[in-house]
């Protein structure tokens, strides 16, 4: 039997149809299309995937259980390494990870690895809602309580491993749901909140407690933690500060950072108003500021919502755009214009609100540091963008409301806390991981600290019997 | 849940409950906020804390009904349950022991200029406090702002209660007759704390405290960005209390009014709602 070269493609909603309503836009693989996926696997030895996924989700194991149409196995072994398998089938950039190492991808495109862990996902998913089963606790109950900050894609990571190994983890999170990014962030089309809920009902399932509402460093201190008896923190706060251009015109009315647009659609279902109560406002000509993924969900949503052009505008060149390849394609099919190697240099109103954004061309010039080439403007080539808004997608930086209120806990000039090469902070017992860390990356990148600090939590908490 | 342990009526439109958050009560200080959501479907809403008693872990909520959100609130009876409540948020205000201080409070703002009015007394400030309102039957905190106040002034707009006319002509009067004022802190309506500010001296330090949009409340959404000494700050986190003379209240109004229309059209929702269900 030769090997089938391509991917088995996924069904999509068609473009035309998607740009009306926030439901997903991936299908998923049906059962035959998965285990014909899961042949397409070589199996080999060397698994160079396993290494590329920062979670080191035994892949070919999995893929093989998918073959032989045992998905039941599939999802067990998966979630040895992975909790959260439907939202990282999702929203994972395979390409540049797990895939981008796959053998089969060397002269053919490589095993649609994403793909089949949404399947298995999903199917687990299913399987549990239908049963309302639950994963048995092998490991007996340990005494000491670990609480973790922020139920974002590392705190959930961290609380499910060390509920797993028997530990009482609470879960604090500032806002009125679970999930941070994963629910005000990343929208309904890409990540179905429903399956938000599911994998979070699968973490509790492991008896981890989830208190929201509350805000470490203001309603509760770290101190105060340590006093109710808590052993061990992990911070995984994350990335919520959005940054803005601080260019003149800035606050007019209409103009949104990506953090608030998104949020008001995402977390506070503005998509549904007037049923929802909070609104949204937008108008016929959008224009988004950025180029990576936190652009191309702000464009898309806002062509859903109803706008009638929406402009991705970003400094470099096509090439240079930081979103995933995916995501760039699917905005495009989708008739959003980009106006790349273009910069905002101000906006300009009427009647308090924004009418024009005023960009200046750009040119690449010499390769920077980060290997990517320096954009240049071009002298006297301002042109003017007509706009009822723009939303700003320029990136995040760690929110201070915890580092500024816990007193020597040490933190980078740009904010991020300090730690050291097991995620350990300056404060004994406190570890932090993720986007705090990092500053603004992936999920899965989250994850995987999520992961590495609950190994070195247990390891703190076993030393200190 | 949070659960709404009193409730009463302060004037027309204006209440007052208490609310179970023995967590946040616990940590609240004069100037803090709280974000509350009512049910799955409602905003998410900004109210300033107007008093707290850590024993009994309730914090006190005073309100004008002016919105869908706080008329709903409004409406809510005690035994009723608030689903989110969050915080205490934004920077809180430091009594420092100043000598001789005017407060100024419009409208509900009275409410929480209240308990910074007693805390200056309590530091042995000498305070002269002026309250404004629309029209007499609006009037709030009278007799509590008396007993910590060497002299109180209420104004009302249509003459019907005290001094016809408004706040600012009484702080004009007092620039004009104490030379040695060193605070001056204005809570109310944004036309009238651009008002106070217009006719202080910049050598008196003068406080307002801003109601901007916000979403999260701590610092995520930037939608409460206000323009203070040229730069941009999030009322949320940095205020809400700001030096008034540095605070661009122009852009302040303007951003105040973009969900004007939204808000005009869940209300009169609302009230067809009302009015089909007789």
């Amino acid at each position: 039997m030769s090997l089938q070269k391509q991917k088995n493609p996924m069904s999509v909603q068609e473009p035309r149809e998607r740009i009306k309503n926030f439901k997903e836009v991936a299908l998923g693989y049906t059962p035959e299309e998965a285990i014909n996926e899961a042949w397409r696997c070589l199996q080999c030895p060397t698994a160079p995937c396993v290494t590329g996924c920062p979670v080191e989700v035994p892949i070919p194991d999995f893929i093989k259980a998918v073959r032989e149409e045992n998905f039941e196995q599939a999802i067990d072994i998966i979630k040895t390494k992975n909790n959260l398998p439907a939202i990282c089938g999702r929203v994972c950039p395979q390409e540049e990870q797990c895939e981008k190492v796959c053998i089969m991808g060397k002269k053919n495109e490589p095993v649609a690895i994403g793909r089949l862990e949404r399947f298995v996902g999903d199917y687990a998913l299913q399987k549990t809602s239908d049963k309302n089963s639950t994963y048995n606790r092998t490991t007996a109950k340990k005494e000491a309580k670990v609480a973790i900050i922020g139920s974002g894609p590392a705190g959930l990571t961290a609380a499910a491993d060390l509920a797993k190994e028997g530990y009482q983890v609470t879960i604090f999170e500032a806002l009125h749901a679970t999930g941070g990014v994963l629910r005000y962030g990343i929208p309904e089309f890409r990540l179905p909140k429903g399956i938000v809920d599911q994998e979070v009902t699968e973490i509790k399932k492991l008896g981890v407690d989830i208190r929201l509402n509350v805000i470490i460093g203001k309603t509760i201190t770290i101190e105060e933690l340590f006093t109710a008896g808590y052993q061990a923190i992990f911070i995984g706060t994350g990335a919520g500060l959005p940054k803005f251009l601080n260019i003149p015109g800035e606050n007019l009315n209409g103009i949104y950072s990506a953090n608030e647009f998104l949020t008001r659609v995402n977390l506070m279902k503005a998509y549904k108003f007037p049923e929802y109560k909070t609104p949204v406002k937008i108008g016929k000509r959008v224009a988004v500021v950025g180029g990576g993924n936190v652009a191309m969900d702000s464009a898309r949503t806002a062509l859903r919502l109803g706008a009638e052009e929406v402009s991705i505008i970003y400094r470099r060149s096509k090439n240079e755009l930081p979103a995933r390849q995916e995501e760039i394609e699917h905005a495009e099919e989708e008739g959003i214009i980009f106006r790349t190697l273009n910069n905002p240099v101000a906006f300009h109103g009427e009647k308090g609100r924004v009418t024009k954004v005023e960009c200046i061309r750009m040119e690449l010039g010499e390769k920077d540091g980060s290997g990517r080439p320096v954009p240049v403007s071009v002298e006297d080539s301002n042109w003017f963008l007509p706009v009822d808004s723009v939303i700003i997608a320029i990136g995040q930086t760690p929110n201070p409301l915890l580092t500024s209120t816990t007193g020597n806990l040490k933190t980078e000039a740009w904010g991020g806390i300090t730690v050291d090469e097991n995620l350990a902070t300056s404060i004994p017992g406190v570890f932090a991981g993720g986007d705090i860390i990092t500053g603004a990356a992936t999920v899965i990148k989250a994850m995987g600290a999520g992961k590495k600090a609950a190994r070195s939590i247990i390891e703190y908490l076993e030393k200190a019997k | 849940m949070y659960r709404i342990a009193e409730k009463e009526s302060l004037a027309p439109g204006i209440k007052r409950i208490r609310v179970e958050a023995p967590l946040i009560a616990r940590k609240t200080r004069p100037g803090n906020f709280i974000i509350l959501r009512i049910d799955e479907t409602d905003e998410r809403i900004p109210l300033t804390v107007s008093d707290f008693d850590r024993d009994k872990g309730l914090i006190s909520l005073i309100f004008q009904e002016v919105g869908y959100t706080t008329r709903k609130l409004g409406q809510l009876e005690v035994g009723d349950y608030i689903r989110d409540l969050v915080g205490p948020l934004g920077k809180h205000l430091d009594i420092e022991p100043y000598k001789k201080v005017i407060c100024l409070g419009g409208g509900s703002g009275t409410a929480l200029l209240y308990p910074k009015v007693k805390a200056f007394w309590q530091k042995g400030a000498e305070v002269f406090t002026i309250t404004g309102a629309r029209t007499g039957e609006l009037v709030i905190l009278e007799d509590e702002l008396r007993g910590f106040s060497n002299e109180l002034y209420i104004t009302t707009d249509d003459g019907t209660y005290g001094y016809h006319g408004q706040v600012t002509d009484i702080l004009d009067k007092l620039l004009q007759e104490h030379s040695d004022i060193d605070l001056i802190l204005a809570i109310g309506p944004v036309p009238m704390m651009k008002a106070v500010v217009n006719i202080t001296p910049p050598e008196i330090k003068t406080i307002v405290s801003l109601n901007a949009l916000m979403v999260d409340g701590t610092g995520m959404c930037g939608g409460c960005r206000v323009t203070v000494n040229g730069e941009t700050r999030f009322t949320c986190v940095d205020g809400p209390a700001f030096d008034g003379h540095q605070v661009d209240f122009d852009e302040l109004i303007n951003r105040l009014s973009f969900y004007k229309d939204t808000e005009d059209h869940l209300c009169k929702l609302d009230q067809l709602a009302r009015e089909v269900e007789g």
